[in-house]
């Protein structure tokens, strides 16, 4: 069993490219959108929605269409079910709770169905390694430039309606469109990430960066280059762990993501201690 | 007094079904003036206030700001909501929040310019904010943060400041402070304000005119022509005794206290 082997590193790395570049543009778009996945209470929501765009990526394996575009149409549709029904986070949690395992059930019924090779059936679930060929890059390509081009357009108003919709609406931002734009966007983002990492572990991605980041930044500009650098570093960090030992990737990407958390934990408790100290003695 | 009014309601009236807000509501509002809309909980208060920002359709009449209509808010309109917490994953200082009263409505990336600093550090000054401006929002205590809010509401000397109970949830001397910064913001610009509460005795010295609604009926006139036991009687349709006490105002008869009470444990 080897969980790290770096042997013929230099014939392998050609290899992934694909998924490199892959890698980069999910880290970019997962940083980004997750600060408001953070600010609008949605982790949760992230998870249901991948559930569901494995549903949509497993039928169309099953039936034979584009894998991209079956996951695609899950997560947008989940996407939208949780942007219209769940307006309050206590709804939202529900129906997420209720879409769950529905999608997951359903995902799982085409992955038995389906009589193709069985690695397309795990990467689904827990990401792959070499599989991004150069049509699917194209693909996420411009899902990813769409994601990142409308997200840094909407980024203030956005930021605006997230933290206080009540006083945004007053202003005259339209909230509720801005609303269900940034679900289509986070259900694009969704879909554009199971590819990689899976659905199981769509949350290392979109989630964890922008939590660690939170924990050692309040700045609205910080936090977001931190939360992209973090989520970066992750996928990168983890395809190239991953390559030695032939294993899925998602392992490596969620564990490195992991222990960032848990580094930041860390500095934000000797951050809060500095500046007790410093008040004490003032 | 010619000056144009900043805000003319006329002829409005909202009903929801059968049930009636208030009809034929006629009032205009001048530059610096400071209006107290009172009355008993769910007599149109916060609908008064939404139909301001286009939010609720009027069931007749209009309502104008400036001469023109309202469609979804407004830049024009600086607005203070009830004191709510902020959730402390959020990634903001208060520094941030009152640039958001500035630009928050453009699209675009947040970055600043020295002409935006300059107003930051400005109105940093004016709610006595610079200790805490570095500080989470999600940290700041109920009264730091109800400062911000009339800060981040006057950071782009709106025409019209609408504040909706604004003072909930403070302690009196945390009231009395928030209360005195609306004053002296409209003072100095020439913001009016509609300020809407359950209490007036905490803006009794600022308010020139009240709204009183209750009972699908309303009542506008200065504090003594409005806050009247007669007038209040007739209003609600019965005995309604208003007692003056050391500067203070006290309404009785009308059952709010007990709705008073669950407002401010909800």
């Amino acid at each position: 069993m080897v969980l790290f082997d770096f042997s013929d590193y230099n014939e392998l790395i050609p290899l992934v490219q694909n998924s490199l570049i892959a890698g980069l543009l999910l880290g970019l778009v997962g940083g980004l959108i997750g600060v408001f996945v953070m600010t609008r209470d949605m982790s949760f929501a992230v998870h249901g929605i991948s559930e569901l765009s494995f549903a949509g990526a497993a039928f169309a394996l099953l039936l034979g269409y584009n894998v991209v575009g079956g996951s695609i149409i899950g997560s947008l549709i989940a996407a939208l079910i949780i942007g219209y029904l769940g307006a309050k986070a206590k709804d939202r949690n529900s129906i997420v709770a209720v879409l769950m395992p529905a999608g997951l059930g359903l995902g799982i019924l085409a992955l038995a169905l389906y009589e193709g090779r069985a690695a397309n059936k795990f990467g689904l679930l827990t990401g792959q390694i070499v599989a991004v060929d150069d049509p699917q890059l194209a693909s996420l390509v411009l899902i990813c430039g769409f994601v990142l081009i409308t997200l840094l357009f909407i980024w203030r108003p956005l930021t605006f309606a997230s933290v206080d919709p009540e006083v945004a609406a007053a202003r005259g931002v339209p909230t509720k469109a801005l609303s269900i734009v940034f679900m289509l966007l986070l259900g694009l983002a969704v879909a554009a990430s199971v590819q990689i990492v899976g659905a199981l572990l769509v949350l290392s991605l979109l989630v964890t960066p922008a939590a660690a980041a939170l924990r050692v930044s309040s700045s609205p500009i910080l936090t977001p280059i931190l939360s992209v650098v973090f989520a970066v570093t992750s996928v990168i960090g983890g395809i190239l762990l991953a390559l030695g030992a032939g294993l899925p990737i998602s392992p490596y990407v969620t564990t490195v993501s992991f222990l960032i958390y848990l580094v930041c934990r860390v500095v934000e408790k000797i951050n809060g201690r500095t500046k007790l100290k410093a008040k004490v003695k003032a | 007094m010619t000056a144009q009014a900043v805000l003319a309601i006329k002829n409005a009236s909202l009903a929801f079904g059968e049930r009636t807000l208030w009809s034929n509501l006629n009032l205009e509002i001048k530059p610096h003036e400071f209006i107290a809309v009172l009355g008993a909980n769910g007599s149109g208060k916060t609908a008064l206030l939404k139909a301001i920002l286009g939010q609720e359709k009027l069931t007749a009449g209009s309502i104008e700001l400036a001469g023109k209509p309202i469609a979804h808010g407004s830049t024009r309109i600086g607005y203070i909501p009830q004191h709510q917490n902020i959730d402390s994953a959020t990634p903001m200082r208060a520094r941030d929040m009152l640039k958001l009263g500035l630009d928050g409505h453009k699209f675009g990336l947040p970055f600043g310019n020295a002409a935006i600093e300059k107003k930051i550090q400005h109105i940093l000054s004016c709610v006595d904010a610079h200790e805490f401006a570095e500080k989470k929002v999600g940290q700041l205590s109920g009264g730091e943060l109800q400062r911000l809010r009339v800060g981040q509401a006057v950071i782009d000397e709106p025409d019209l400041l609408l504040a909706d109970e604004p003072l909930s949830a403070l302690d009196l001397a945390q009231q009395k402070v928030i209360a005195e910064l609306i004053d002296q913001e409209r003072r100095e610009h020439k913001a009016a304000v509609i300020f809407i509460t359950h209490d007036v005795n905490p803006i009794l010295s600022m308010v020139d005119r009240v709204l009183y609604l209750a009972n699908g009926k309303f009542k506008i006139g200065t504090t003594d022509e409005v806050l009247r036991s007669d007038v209040l009687s007739e209003l609600y349709g019965t005995a309604v005794d208003v007692v003056r006490n050391q500067g203070r105002i006290l309404v009785v008869g009308t059952q709010d206290h007990d709705h008073h009470h669950d407002e401010e444990w909800r």
